[in-house]
């Protein structure tokens, strides 16, 4: 045999890295013109749904037949929707003192009650709140903090209308002593059933507060609301009007500027119903030390039933999902039907890598696609919608980014659940058609209303669905009663838990999927 | 890195079939080492196998002394042709081969050379789903060489390859292995291999039945017939047979004799007084040798390597 001189390669290549494989799989993505193509209108296709229906979306107030600017609705000073409607009863106070007060008794009435809905009953609804309060103003949606008697959650420390802090269980029908200490902006709340042994409820700071508050009594009651399934699925909520009244005695308030009496004021709705005009009205009647204090409405955050949330001008979101969940399946399946993932194999023996590069470029796809659908839908969206006099419910700038972040990420992750169902399963529509019935079914079934609520809920704490909670702006709180169902916006899960669901089931897909090809001869 | 490909007694089975049984080989730099045997062998199995695609039960196949696997920028150690059909068919001749230069850290520009290279250059930007069967061949063999590999493997190169196609790619597959590269080809006709491999591995039932150089197969396909023309037939069997060899009767006058030297026939004829017209020793073609070799692999292997027949043919069965 003759001696040969074996070859040299005359090409020298880069380093062999992880970069050169997302670079490759880059060039194969970008090279396939219909890929790119669904890619490019997935943010189209968002923007233009949302814009389209924010411009046709308009609501007007009327004053009889004249229409007029449509109330503003309060804000609370962490920039939320709230409702603050009371009766108060309110003298100045200075940065140090306080008030101290008893609640002898509560009772209320609730109007047209199922299951007859056929008349006035006494009663009161779960958050029937009367108590004292201490606000830096009488303007509706100042920041506040107060301790109160509740209509079935007993001893209650609440403030700035998102905090809520349990006291005691105690009955609304015994009396309990209740006190507010004012120094500087630390607000201590303590409560006590004889005015002699005190217990704290808790402490909060309420920045800012200035040098002289108003401190009292309030009552409020909250409307009677109701949700009950409907015949064909889904629910309905109905709201009737209720009112409180409260008899307070040992009214003592230290710390009041001189000179400076008592008032009281019926702040935001609060009386101003037919009803209580004709019935009972809301204020106060004092007698010998003796106060009974009567009104309606509530000191707390409102949910999407004032308006329309942020998040509902990204309509456009499930159909841009489907579309880029179906080219991530692409991404991969069309390697395994014509062969080529042999040699995609062959260009980087260590199957993980490659399958990890392939995850890493669809899934930065998906998420800038994401991210410029949300960032050019949501806040134009929410302008023009605003401008036609809708009234969308207000979120933190943090909230909004979460949102629009949020929904880039939630199409980052199911993409690369969808390839990875791909590679699991080496067929586009088997995979395509799995990656729809465990992300887009159950988001559809769930917010439409066709399922029992529990049914729904179910599927969005279970299914890869769960992850479109991260677009949930507006969040529910378990001191106000509210028809929290998948079908009025709110999801089971807060967002980040939602959307670490989706998470899980991607990255469980990905191991089974590098697992496979690991073990499978390609 | 050696320019060598080896496999060492790789066994593979799928479900109930053994695919490959016991495979051993070894693919040297300098030449063009054909692969051969009938569909089914096991030559694609065996490529999958050294490619690190498929996995054997049992056995090694080393690139360069090393599994597939273990190299970094593996396609600069080797080159595959595996299925011309493999596309993308919506992406451009030159991107395909743009995305395995980017995966091996190499620019565009050597995408462009290797398209030169096997005479692509002209429809590089287009769409390779309209490609002929022999331009993905081509396109294939320019992928494999995209790294500028030492060791080469073509998985059957000449099918759909019209006979100028054949032409260029026997004289290119030569001036490779001229360059001292390894390569081997596969295919499973001995015909397209004439004139380009100097070595030939022919495969039967997942196992290699010869291994040799093109001429020594030959010879050895050769060496073991011999015709005779004799009128007196049976006197010829009778004594022929006595030594152990295996006569057969062509027609009334011709027998071919296996198993018997020529020169050693005519001095059994003689010494018997056997009459006789003509004791041709049989020169076969490559073809025939490749027919006889594969017709049945267990007879040839007790004829090639005649010290262990026994347990070959155990084996075998």
């Amino acid at each position: 045999m003759t001696v040969v001189t074996p070859y040299r390669s005359a090409v020298r290549g880069a380093r062999d890295g992880f970069a050169q494989l997302l670079h490759a799989e880059w060039t194969k993505f970008r090279t396939v013109r219909g890929w790119v193509a669904a890619m490019a209108v997935v943010a189209p296709v968002v923007i233009a749904l949302g814009l389209f229906s924010a411009a046709g979306n308009s609501s007007s107030c009327s004053d009889g037949p004249k229409v007029v600017p449509c109330p503003a609705v309060p804000l609370g000073p962490g920039g939320e929707a709230v409702s603050d409607s009371f009766t108060f009863m309110h003298r100045p106070l200075g940065e140090g003192g306080g008030i101290t007060a008893r609640v002898t008794g509560m009772t209320g009435i609730i109007t047209y009650p199922p299951p007859n809905h056929d008349q006035i009953v006494n009663g009161l609804v779960p958050w029937a709140k009367a108590g004292i309060i201490i606000k830096e103003s009488t303007r509706q949606g100042s920041a506040y903090a107060a301790v109160m008697v509740t209509g079935h959650h007993g001893v209650r420390m609440q403030h700035d209308f998102t905090h809520d802090v349990a006291g005691r269980p105690a009955s609304a029908a015994s009396p309990t002593w209740l006190r507010l200490t004012r120094s500087g902006d630390t607000i201590t709340g303590y409560e006590s059933a004889d005015g002699v042994h005190w217990s704290t409820i808790g402490s909060v700071r309420l920045p800012g507060l200035p040098a002289t508050v108003q401190a009292g009594l309030f009552v409020t009651s909250p409307a009677d609301l109701t949700v009950k399934p409907n015949a064909v699925g889904g629910s309905i909520a109905q709201a009737r009007f209720t009112q409180a009244t409260a008899v307070f005695d040992n009214v003592d308030l230290r710390g009041a500027p001189p000179g400076t009496v008592w008032s009281d004021d019926q702040i935001g709705q609060s009386g101003t119903t037919q009803w209580e005009q004709e019935h009972k009205p809301a204020g106060v009647v004092s007698s010998g030390g003796t106060f009974t204090v009567t009104g309606s409405g509530d000191i707390a955050p409102i949910g999407q039933e004032a308006g329309q949330s942020i998040e509902h001008t990204l309509t456009g979101g499930l159909v841009a999902l489907i579309v880029v969940m179906i080219v991530a399946v692409m991404f991969v399946t069309a390697e395994y039907r014509r062969g080529l993932i042999r040699t995609t194999l062959l260009a980087s023996p260590r199957r993980g890598r490659a399958l990890a590069a392939k995850a890493l470029v669809i899934g930065v796809l998906a998420f800038a696609a994401g991210l410029v659908a949300a960032v050019v839908t949501v806040p134009p969206a929410t302008r023009i919608l605003r401008s036609n006099g809708n009234y969308v419910l207000p979120v933190s700038l943090l909230t909004e980014l979460r949102v629009m972040v949020g929904t880039a990420a939630l199409f980052a992750v199911a993409a690369v659940g969808a390839l990875a169902l791909g590679a699991l399963f080496r067929r586009g529509v088997a995979a395509a058609v799995t990656a729809m019935v465990v992300v887009v079914v159950p988001a559809v079934l769930a917010t439409a209303s066709v399922l029992p609520l529990e049914v729904s809920r179910w599927l969005l704490r279970l299914t890869p669905a769960a992850g479109f909670a991260v677009q949930q702006s507006i969040p529910d709180y378990p001191q106000v009663i509210g028809d929290y169902s998948p079908q009025a916006g709110y999801y089971p899960l807060p967002p980040w838990a939602g959307f670490a669901v989706l998470c899980g089931y991607a990255a469980l897909a990905l191991a089974l999927a590098v697992l496979r090809m690991r073990r499978r001869d390609a | 890195m050696e320019a060598t490909i080896d496999v060492i007694g790789v066994r593979k089975r799928f479900g109930r079939t053994m695919a490959l049984d016991g495979m051993t080989f070894a693919v040297r730099p300098g030449r063009v080492t054909g692969f051969v045997g009938p569909n089914g062998a096991g030559k694609s199995t065996t490529m999958r196998v050294v490619l690190g695609l498929d996995t054997a039960d049992e056995g090694s196949a080393l690139v360069g002394g090393r599994p597939y696997a273990s190299l970094r920028r593996p396609l600069s150690h080797v080159g595959a042709l595996l299925d011309a059909a493999a596309l993308q068919p919506s992406r451009t001749a030159r991107d395909h081969l743009l995305w395995l230069a980017h995966s091996q850290g190499l620019t565009g520009r050597r995408a462009d050379e290797v398209m030169e290279q096997v005479g692509l250059g002209s429809v590089a930007r287009r769409r390779a789903g309209g490609f002929s069967l022999g331009m993905r061949q081509r396109l294939g063999i320019a992928a494999a060489l995209i790294g500028d590999p030492p060791v080469l493997m073509l998985d059957e190169p000449f099918n759909g390859l019209d006979p100028e196609g054949i032409v260029w790619i026997r004289g290119f597959l030569r001036s490779l292995a001229a360059e001292g590269r390894a390569v081997l080809v596969s295919s499973h006709l001995m015909s397209e291999l004439q004139d380009t491999a100097g070595h030939l591995v022919v495969v039967g039932r997942g196992r290699v039945v010869a291994d040799a150089g093109v001429a020594e197969l030959i010879a050895a396909a050769s060496r073991d017939r011999v015709t005779l023309r004799t009128t007196a037939r049976p006197e010829a069997m009778t004594v022929l047979a006595g030594t152990g060899a295996t006569v057969a009767a062509v027609d009334r006058d011709t027998l071919t004799v296996s198993g018997l030297a020529a020169g050693r026939i005519v001095e059994l004829l003689n010494g018997h007084a056997v009459p006789f017209s003509e004791v041709a020793a049989h020169r076969a073609t490559l073809e025939e040798a490749y027919m006889e070799l594969t017709r049945d692999a267990v007879e040839f292997r007790a004829a090639m390597t005649p010290l262990e027949p026994g347990t070959d043919r155990e084996g075998a069965r």
